[in-house]
């Protein structure tokens, strides 16, 4: 088994398996708050299937997409927060 | 032997990914889920993305894939000090069988103000009582 079929018949289903309870969390999830960080783990886990996706085919260039994937991760997180905070202080 | 080390690298990334989504769902209460994604997804996107510098084996990879690193490592404290904070504001519960609660009767729901010792006047405190049974999933 060379190293290209151990990535795509073992590891990617892997990360896909935790991929789908984390959308179960997503769609589920009791308060708002649950949503986000699901949200947050969704994409940090795309980063690293990104990473494995990377090893399968050979291109480092697809590093540069978890880089981008990293900054609106953060972003979209700090301006949920802000935002939920926000809309507290008015009521 | 370089293939070893990747092996090794990305399973055991991919293990705590699956441990902080398996987290995620078997947590009862949303600052247990905040603590868990905290740090076991980010120590898996680390490894996997160690692999994958190794695996490449050259400078630029290895800088970005260092830079990535870098990045999450830093950034994942920020928003879970946020989230964790406005779900606080919100009044999003503890679960039933916490013991400890730091912040009660510490924070003003209007002002904002932190207070260091327990405040007399409840009615202006963050509502933070525990959930009940039904609503712990």
């Amino acid at each position: 088994m060379t190293l290209t079929d151990y990535l795509y018949y073992i590891i990617l289903p892997i990360l896909a398996f935790s991929v789908l309870l984390i959308v179960y969390r997503f769609i589920k999830g009791p308060s708002i708050a649950d949503k986000i960080i699901a949200l947050d783990v969704l994409i940090t886990t795309g980063i690293g299937i990104i990473g494995v996706y990377s090893i399968i085919h050979g291109r480092s260039t697809f590093l540069d997409t978890a880089m981008i994937l990293a900054l609106i991760a953060f972003l979209s997180t700090v301006a949920f927060s802000y935002y939920l905070e926000k809309r507290n202080r008015k009521k | 032997m370089s293939s070893v080390i990747i092996v090794i690298l990305v399973t055991l990334g991919t293990l705590f990914v699956l441990l902080s989504a398996i987290g995620l769902i078997r947590m009862p209460d949303t600052y247990m889920r905040i603590s868990v994604n905290t740090k076991a997804a980010t120590l898996g996107v680390g490894l996997i993305l160690v692999g994958t510098a190794v695996f490449f084996n050259d400078l630029s990879t290895t800088s970005r894939a260092l830079v990535i690193i870098l990045f999450v490592f830093l950034t994942a404290p920020v928003s879970a000090h946020l989230i964790g904070r406005a779900s606080y504001f919100m009044g999003v519960k503890l679960w039933k069988g916490s013991i400890m609660d730091d912040l009660r009767g510490k924070y003003q729901k209007n002002s904002y103000i932190l207070k260091s010792e327990t405040d007399d006047s409840p009615e202006d405190n963050v509502d933070h009582s525990k959930m009940d049974d039904e609503a712990s999933q």
